[in-house]
Order: structure tokens, then C-alpha cells, then sequence
């Protein structure tokens, strides 16, 4: 099983901090591309993601229990 | 609050933060104090609300630490960001680094701020008297709009 983690906008427009889900053996690509559609996300694609708070590509691999998260273009200091 | 590099809920003391660089090598602190604007290009702000992927964020945060002691060796950084809902003249975030001689600290101050902004899973969402939105980057040109469906912005 993962936890995908939404934050900022992308969690207000999913309703929810953050899902179970289990996406083992997906690239990154595809999960993006299926959140995108199963919680109405197209901006995820403007998104970077971090897998075990790293940021990763688009295809790199999920394994189990990786904790995925979704960076939206960053707004800090 | 003794980490080097924290996420807080907490008013962040710029004392707590200037005191964790301190160090008998160095001859100057530099402190950069980030507050929250009330006005944005004539735009009033009445409060911002910052979140974070709090772990992460501090991870990343001490992965700026170790690129500002790489490049300016002998400097000790130390850096505080606030999250949740912060008032204007707020402090958001304290940055302090410690260097033998006052140079290396002005640099790697700056360093510190912009990287933030690159690297750092934090995100500011403004509150106006019309609306709110959350910031979309880091050069504060490009934002999600709410409840304003703009072409780009429909799913």
C-alpha cells in the first residue's frame, strides 16, 4: 500500500490531506495521470513529486510502502 | 525549538534562531528576517496562511545548510520557517548564518532565501477582502486561481 499526499491547491481541489492507494510497480507518470483524472487534479502535471520526501522523476518506479507527495510550485519565505 | 533547520506553528524568536549559529570562530551573524507584505502591487493582503510538507521542508531546508557550507566553508546556518496563519508584519522566516568574516554571511543569506524558493515544499496561500489564492511559484507571477475558471485553469 502507498500514501499519496496532497498539498496547497491540490489538496483543497482532491478534498482530502491525503489518499491510500496502492500504485506499487507505477511509474510516477502513471500515477499522476491517474489522480489527475479520479480526483479532477489537471494541475498535478504542473507538480513535482517527491517519493520518501526526495523529489523524483517521472519515471521512477513506486515501490511498496513509498510515501508519494505532490509539490505544487513552491511558495515559501 | 533548538534544530538548526525547523518548520514551526510557533511566533519564531529571531534571538532562538541567531543563538543556534553562534560560534566562537565566527565575526559576524547576518539575519534575514522574511515579514508578511500587506500590500502586493497595490493589492492589500489581510492575512497569508502558509503550509508545509513539514518533513520534508526541514530536510530540505538542512540540504541548503550543506550547499551554504560547501560554498562559503566555516559558515553556520541556521533557519526557521513559520506555517499556519500569519497577520501582516508577521515574521514567516528567520535565516542566520554565522561566517569569520562578514562576507560569506551577506552571500549565503541570499543564498538561503532564494533557495527556499526553489527547493523548499512550502506554499503561502493569500487571503484579500475579494478572494484567496494560493501562490503558485516562487517568483510570485504565477498562482492558481479559486473560483475564477480561467481557460488554463479548467480541468
Amino acid at each position: 500500500m502507498n500514501k499519496i499526499l496532497f498539498f496547497a491547491a491540490l489538496q483543497e481541489k482532491a478534498g482530502k490531506e491525503s489518499i491510500e492507494l496502492d500504485v506499487s510497480g507505477k511509474s510516477v507518470k502513471e500515477v499522476k495521470e491517474f489522480v489527475a483524472l479520479e480526483y479532477g487534479l489537471a494541475k498535478i502535471n504542473e507538480s513535482m513529486t517527491a517519493i520518501n520526501e526526495e523529489f523524483a522523476a517521472n519515471d521512477d518506479v513506486i515501490q511498496e510502502n513509498d510515501v508519494i507527495a505532490f509539490i505544487p510550485p513552491v511558495s515559501g519565505g | 525549538m533548538s534544530k538548526l533547520f525547523s518548520i514551526t506553528e510557533e511566533p519564531i524568536s529571531i534571538e532562538q534562531t541567531v543563538s543556534l549559529v553562534s560560534s566562537p570562530n565566527a565575526g559576524a551573524v547576518n539575519t534575514f528576517i522574511g515579514t508578511v507584505r500587506e500590500f502586493t502591487k497595490g493589492k492589500r493582503t489581510l492575512y497569508l496562511e502558509y503550509q508545509a510538507y513539514a518533513a520534508m521542508a526541514e530536510a530540505k531546508l538542512a540540504e541548503i545548510g550543506q550547499e551554504i557550507s560547501q560554498n562559503w566553508p566555516e559558515t553556520k546556518t541556521a533557519i526557521t520557517h513559520r506555517v499556519g496563519k500569519l497577520e501582516i508584519e508577521d515574521i514567516a522566516v528567520v535565516i542566520a548564518v554565522s561566517s569569520p568574516h562578514r562576507g560569506d554571511s551577506y552571500e549565503a543569506s541570499r543564498y538561503a532565501i532564494e533557495r527556499i524558493k526553489e527547493i523548499v515544499p512550502i506554499w503561502k496561500k493569500e487571503h484579500w477582502e475579494d478572494g484567496e489564492e494560493w501562490i503558485g511559484n516562487q517568483l510570485e507571477t504565477k498562482s492558481y486561481r479559486k473560483g475564477t475558471p480561467a481557460e488554463e485553469d479548467l480541468i
